[in-house]
């Protein structure tokens, strides 16, 4: 059984459809991305997956149970990073630390926060406030505090989409490494916008059409060896087919009607492989 | 706001010139009660040069008298923003409440001091409260309706934030409601202080209470007409200078 399920979300903003019948499965330990072009509604669906927010209609369940709010083993990284900017780079983690953990001693949350913001090589810019960071460092910032609760499940929104190329790619590798450094295997679902990111990441990968009322492609799983490089990956056969399928994917759907509602329900239970 | 640079001095004191200059011509001319710069300046610099002297309960230097209603007004204000925070807050996160109260306070909201203190003179029986009850009544909207957009306008990703991070309700409020609409509640206070110091004035002219607003109302009974004008330019600079710092406080906050 799957453990996030999403079954024929329906998302409108007042008239405006969003998500048409979005179905979507994430098993236990499992790392799926979702590939889109802007304003299709990533957002909107991540936020309804981790329960930050209501769909219009359907069904989103974890482990079996409805969700209604947000899991306490979870995480999530937003996409504009969203760190309070009147405390510093330690206490933002900090905090989520105290969310998490509100039965440990001050002293061992705080040594907790300072240990995963040196693991994203920020050692030495705890006592900085957001506004003093570049953007790179929020980045940072964020996905420190969103690995510092230990989380079983990981929610990304575009965690790099802000960066030069450079921070993007030393970042995706830390964030490969995070994933799996963490004892406990970590479930995440990661919203992106680069086909390479996702298939550098990740264990299936869907892409999301163009709104509005967006639908899901059937699932691509990347059956590569993990860890893997972003410099083989260039090179790598089976990730170009990877690519040129979303591409057709991506470009093709254009939403709506009943040609990817099927697709949504192929996508529902099934994961198309790519032929070899 | 504009620096303190000495060209920007130079600038204002034309201002104040072209002020000095009408008042002059028209203490010359068709106002004959009115009196002249300097004849004001010859009759009241015993106020300004010994401010703290007391000679009487009505009669005692600026400084002192603009110290008794800077205590009224603090004391009022201190009311005003102790009511209007939390209100603002409830208003701005409850729709329920906001449609509960808003309508009411839009009606309240446009009443006069000159209203209020003689309610609040019915209710308390005394000046000094009644006094504290008009100022706070009357100076305490514009804290409300700021904090209450504050709220409105903090984003949605700060709540969410909150929800991810598993904060209880009062850290929501502690560590990312409050912070967040800080700016806000600011302006409201800088707004509300000015109101304060308005309002003041009416009060202790209704109440014959020492201070500015009192001297001021005792003085014109009396005939003595330059000392009204010397109480109205100590009232003007009094509340220049309470809304420069009220300034300066609000924009090292807005940095934050
Ligand atoms: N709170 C809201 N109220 C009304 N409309 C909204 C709201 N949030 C998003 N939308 C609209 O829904 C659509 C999808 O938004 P969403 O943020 O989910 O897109 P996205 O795929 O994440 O875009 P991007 O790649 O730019 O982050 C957009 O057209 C947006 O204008
Ligand atoms: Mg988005």
């Amino acid at each position: 059984m799957s453990f996030i399920e999403l079954k024929d979300l329906t998302m409108n903003y007042g008239t405006r459809s969003v998500l048409a019948g979005v179905h979507l499965s994430v098993d236990e330990g499992e790392f799926v991305s979702v590939v889109g072009s802007s304003a299709s509604g990533k957002s909107t669906l991540l936020k309804i997956a981790a329960g930050l927010m209501e769909a219009t209609r359907g069904s989103v369940t974890m482990a079996g149970e409805p969700v209604k709010e947000f899991s306490r083993k979870a995480a999530f990284v937003f996409q504009n990073y969203s760190l309070l900017p009147w405390f510093s780079a330690l206490e933002n983690v900090r905090l989520a630390v105290e969310g998490a953990f509100p039965d440990w001693p001050k002293k061992r949350q705080t040594d907790q926060a300072a240990r995963y913001l040196q693991m994203v090589g920020l050692g030495a810019a705890l006592a900085k406030r957001p506004g003093q960071l570049s953007g790179g460092m929020r980045q940072r910032v964020a996905i420190a505090r969103a690995f510092a609760v230990e989380p079983g499940i990981l929610f990304l929104d575009e965690p790099f989409g802000a960066l030069d190329a450079l921070t993007r790619s030393t970042l995706q590798q830390e964030l490969a490494l995070l994933c799996t450094a963490v004892e406990r295997p970590v479930t995440a679902l990661m919203i992106t916008n680069s086909v390479d990111e996702a298939i550098l990441l990740s264990d299936r990968i869907l892409a999301l059409s163009r709104g509005p009322g967006a639908t899901l492609s059937p699932s691509i799983a990347v059956p590569l060896a993990k860890p893997r490089s972003a410099n083989l990956l260039m090179h790598d056969e089976g990730a170009a087919r990877i690519r040129v399928r979303l591409a057709e994917f991506l470009i093709g759907a254009s939403g709506g009607n009943s040609r990817t509602r099927q697709r949504g329900d192929q996508a529902m239970g099934k994961t198309v492989p790519v032929e070899a | 706001m504009m620096k303190l640079t000495l060209r920007n001095f130079a600038y204002s004191l034309v201002g104040i010139i072209a002020l000095g200059a009408l008042w002059w011509i028209a203490s010359a001319t068709f106002a004959r009660d009115l009196p002249s710069p300097g004849k004001t300046w010859e009759e009241s610099k015993v106020y300004v040069l010994q401010p703290l002297e007391k000679r009487g309960e009505m009669d005692q230097g600026i400084g002192r008298m603009a110290y008794y209603s800077l205590t009224r007004v603090a004391k009022g204000f201190l009311l005003a923003i102790l009511i209007g925070t939390p209100l603002g807050f409830l208003l701005g996160s409850s729709n329920t409440f906001f449609r509960m109260f808003d309508p009411t306070i839009q009606v309240l909201r446009p009443i006069s001091p000159l209203a209020w203190l003689p309610l609040g003179l019915v209710i308390f029986r005394q000046s000094e409260p009644a006094a504290l009850f008009t100022i706070a009544l009357c100076s305490m909207w514009p804290t409300v309706i700021n904090t209450m957009s504050g709220v409105r306008a903090m984003p949605e990703d700060y709540r969410n934030v909150a929800k991810v991070l598993q904060l209880s309700r009062w850290k929501t409020l502690t560590k990312v409601s409050i912070p967040a609409t800080i700016p806000y509640i600011f302006t409201g206070y800088r707004l509300s202080l000015g109101l304060a110091w308005l309002v003041i004035v009416a009060c202790e002219m209704l109440t014959g209470t020492p201070g500015i607003g009192g001297f001021l109302w005792q003085e014109y009974n009396s005939l003595i007409y330059s000392h009204i004008l010397m109480c109205i330019l100590t009232i003007g600079v009094v509340g220049f200078t309470l809304d420069r710092l009220m300034g300066i406080v609000e924009t090292r906050l807005r940095v934050v």
